[in-house]
């Protein structure tokens, strides 16, 4: 017993030594946007997606790896260093288009704090300002370092996904040959799906964040290769789950009438070999992946900008020093929040436009990214291999190719 | 008030006439040479139709925003890169560099140039660099709108702006520090806890560079503010000579603090570096555990024997005035060194010199054993509002203290 014990304590202890900003970035990619996308990938197309996983897996792992790498080699952020090298305007481009951008993503992260709470009969006019004040102060004023243990703790959550998955009796030999046998439909909902799953799994906020991340937490060149552990065990596990929620969906809705999900009620229905209990596990699961992300987007954006502009960022600044980095912080919530309460807003509208922008960002972000992990007076020694540059280059092209694609089709559908 | 300067960003193309007017080129970037003088642009780098060229200032006849630049002598050189140069636009601006007055890490937009002219040509130097949203603005809309509009479009925005001479620039490369003449000595003025929050903000190579150059003393109480995890990143990334150097100038248990945060091949190679006295005494403080009252606690304080006066206290204080500044209690110890007394510093005032030191005794004595758990000793000096508290090994004997400061360092890291 006692040798369980101990035997247990170090597995707790494994898990808390693995956390870290790659840890944290890959559980952040499944917010609200990613459960939605992936829960209606799963109930609409059943297997067909799972293929995907594995290249965007590794597509992941590429992108974060090289931030991570910058990081610790450099010790300044992503947006510093883009500043550094390509120059003001460039800068204050790019960060023009992440705010703008990130702006949408925090709306969507409100949304599914409203959502999640909506299946309790909370009113979001309640549930929305109260999660947008709590979120301002627990970052500005609170202690931010504790309560992202509980967020991670929480994210055990996914683990009812993997439950739910094995319980609902998927077929896993049409699982296991979807996961590897691409398998492309010329039908533009399944193209609109493809393209949203990739979006939603790579997007430019999570570079700028991650690099910020490592640099912060003060990893060095030396102590880089368990960062890079960190890495890759993220990105797998993410995807992990991600292939849980498409499999729970396909074996709990899709097996019984293929269809587009709604709301999160729907959505909930993956759960459902939990009874009664689904929906409380999935409006807890969903609220916990929203206010996560909430709280770390606006974090991360100001900082992101305030330091390639050149402006005083942090917590730890007072009003008067950082305000600049305050306003933007502020802003950043309050209308990601307001624009819920609108009544007829077009949500839906607004989400696509997130991705859209995220689209157009994220080729130049990966552009950047390429440029400057590959210059040798700056990374000394730790540039990217031939292969691998390779490898990059491909991630680019394809990622480009498929922005295009989906800038063609969402343009398309809005008109 | 704009008459006699110019923004970098306005030499930026700007147009080079010779001396019969026409146009041969315009200006790419300008450079200081710091080690003939630390201001005054010494060369203009301009592309004309043959690539770039070099143009030395006591070539220009004149210089205005309006007209550009009219030379004085033709003859220019091709432009070769010369490592005694600082050149604006590719080394200054968009970097960071430090404001020593105002202590922080600030990034390059733009620069402030005063024009002068000496009768016979005019000349630029580098006045202020600019920070902040004017200069922004102004980098944002160079080249797209005329000169004179930006001027005075940008206004209404207030202006935020550095003394060059209150900036300090960090070169990573030894080598071209000293070409460029660039030193840290400004930094040295600073409070070490300023100076702390400045080398947290930079990157590692920059910390490093600065840490190498500062004087050890200064490095030592900077280091001591730094951020526990950044400090062992520093002192690894410094030579072995170097960081002892540094570790004998910090207080004994900051020095066990440190290198116990270190790789133990680091940390031996530090310790081999180091005086005999000090290691020894780091040594024997490295064998306490991190968060015990032994860990704690460091070895400098001032105890004399039971029987002493105040006169013997005094002439031990003036044996140690590094210690003065954050001294508040003597010690009293016995013939076997066992911790008798302790006496506040400020009843020596109130004392006849012939006073037994005694005599003045805090009534209670309250101390620890060097394994005592670090909580218990934060309870301590919470219950009994100390300032200082004195700790024993197993047998009695005094073998360090631990002062009100290292509570706050361990509360705050909580």
């Amino acid at each position: 017993m006692r040798k369980l014990l101990l035997r247990f304590r170090y597995h707790l202890a494994i898990f808390f030594a693995v956390i870290g900003p790659g840890f944290i970035t890959a559980v952040v990619d499944n917010d609200a946007g990613g459960i939605f996308t992936y829960s209606a990938a799963g109930a609409r197309f059943g297997y067909l997606p799972l293929w995907t996983l594995l290249p965007i897996t590794i597509v992941l792992i590429i992108t974060q790896e090289m931030c991570s790498r910058m990081g610790a080699v450099t010790g300044k952020g992503l947006s510093d260093l883009i500043r550094e090298e390509f120059g003001l305007r460039i800068t204050f481009l790019m960060m023009t288009l992440l705010v703008l951008a990130n702006i949408t993503n925090v709306m969507a992260e409100f949304a599914g704090v409203a959502s999640s709470l909506e299946l309790f009969h909370i009113s979001r006019y309640i549930s929305v300002p109260l999660a947008a004040i709590a979120v301002w102060f627990l970052i500005v004023k609170g202690n931010y370092r504790n309560v992202e243990k509980i967020f991670l703790f929480a994210c055990v959550f996914y683990i009812t996904y993997v439950i739910s998955g094995i319980l609902v009796k998927p077929d896993w030999k049409e699982a296991a040959i979807h996961s590897v046998q691409p398998k492309l439909l010329l039908d533009s909902d399944y193209i609109y799906m493809l393209i949203g799953m990739v979006g939603t799994t790579i997007s430019p906020w999570m570079q700028f964040y991650l690099q910020s991340a490592v640099v912060e937490k003060g990893v060095t060149a030396r102590e880089y290769a368990k960062s890079r552990i960190e890495v890759i065990v993220g990105c797998v596990l993410t995807n992990v789950v991600t292939f849980f929620i498409i499999v729970a969906c396909a074996g709990a809705i899709y097996s019984v009438q293929p269809r587009d999900i709604q709301n999160a009620a729907e959505a909930a229905l993956a759960l459902k070999p939990f009874g009664d209990y689904a929906f409380l596990l999935f409006s807890a699961g969903l609220f916990n992946a929203s206010i996560f992300a909430a709280c770390i987007l606006p974090l991360s954006t100001a900082y992101s900008v305030c330091e390639g502009l050149g402006f005083e960022a942090g917590v730890n600044r007072r009003l008067r020093e950082a305000p600049i980095f305050y306003l933007l912080y502020t802003l950043l919530i309050v209308v990601g929040a307001g624009v819920i309460l609108i009544p007829n807003f077009p949500l839906v509208r607004m989400i696509l436009l997130s991705q859209v922008l995220n689209g157009v960002l994220l080729p130049f972000v990966l552009i950047f990214m390429i440029l400057l992990v590959n210059k040798e007076d700056l990374m000394e020694g730790w540039t990217n291999s031939r292969p691998y540059n390779l490898a990059s280059w491909a991630t680019v092209v394809i990622m480009i190719g498929l922005t295009l694609a989906y800038l063609g089709i969402v343009i398309r559908g809005v008109d | 008030m704009l008459d006699g300067f110019l923004f970098f960003t306005e030499l930026m193309t700007m147009p080079v006439h010779d001396l019969k007017g026409r146009r041969i080129a315009r200006v790419k970037d300008a450079a200081l040479v710091p080690l003939v003088d630390s201001a005054r642009i010494d060369r203009f780098l301009v592309g004309g139709a043959y690539g770039w060229l070099t143009l030395r200032y006591d070539q220009i006849r004149s210089i205005s925003l309006r007209d550009g630049i009219f030379l004085s002598d033709e003859q220019l050189t091709p432009y070769h890169d010369d490592e005694y140069m600082l050149r604006m636009g590719r080394d200054l601006l968009d970097q960071q560099i430090i404001d020593v007055t105002g202590r922080k890490v600030v990034r390059v937009n733009d620069l402030t140039l005063e024009l002068k002219n000496d009768g016979v040509r005019d000349s630029v130097s580098v006045f202020e660099v600019d920070v902040g949203i004017r200069s922004i603005f102004r980098r944002l809309f160079q080249g797209v709108l005329p000169p004179n509009w930006i001027r005075w479009l940008q206004e209404p925005i207030p202006p935020n702006s550095i003394r060059w001479d209150l900036c300090n620039v960090v070169e990573p490369d030894p080598q071209r520090r000293l070409r460029l003449n660039i030193s840290y000595q400004k930094l040295e003025q600073m409070h070490p806890a300023d100076l702390a929050d400045i080398v947290e903000d930079l990157s590692p190579a920059e910390r490093e560079a600065i840490f190498e150059t500062l004087d050890s003393e200064v490095a030592a109480d900077a280091l001591s503010e730094v951020h526990p995890k950044m400090k062992a990143s520093i002192l690894e990334a410094l030579e072995p000579e170097k960081a002892a150097d540094i570790v004998e100038e910090m207080s004994p248990d900051e020095a066990a603090n440190v290198l116990s945060e270190l790789e133990q091949e680091t940390s031996h190679e530090i310790l081999d570096e180091m005086d005999t006295a000090e290691k020894t005494e780091v040594q024997e403080l490295l064998e306490y555990k991190e968060n015990s009252a032994g860990g704690m606690m460091n070895t400098e304080y001032v105890a004399l024997p039971e029987n002493a006066s105040v006169a013997d206290a005094m002439a031990a204080l003036k044996g140690n005035e590094d210690l003065l500044e954050s001294l508040n209690t003597l010690f009293l110890i016995d013939e076997e060194e066992r911790l008798a007394a302790v006496i506040p510093v400020a009843r020596l005032f109130l004392a006849a010199g012939n006073a037994r030191l005694k005599e003045l005794a805090s009534e209670t004595l309250i101390q620890v054993s060097v394994d005592e758990k670090q909580d218990r000793v934060t309870e301590l000096f919470d219950k009994y509002n100390l300032l200082t508290l004195p700790v024993v090994d197993e047998d009695s004997k005094l073998a360090g203290v631990i002062t009100a400061d290292d509570i706050i360092s361990v509360l705050r890291q909580k």
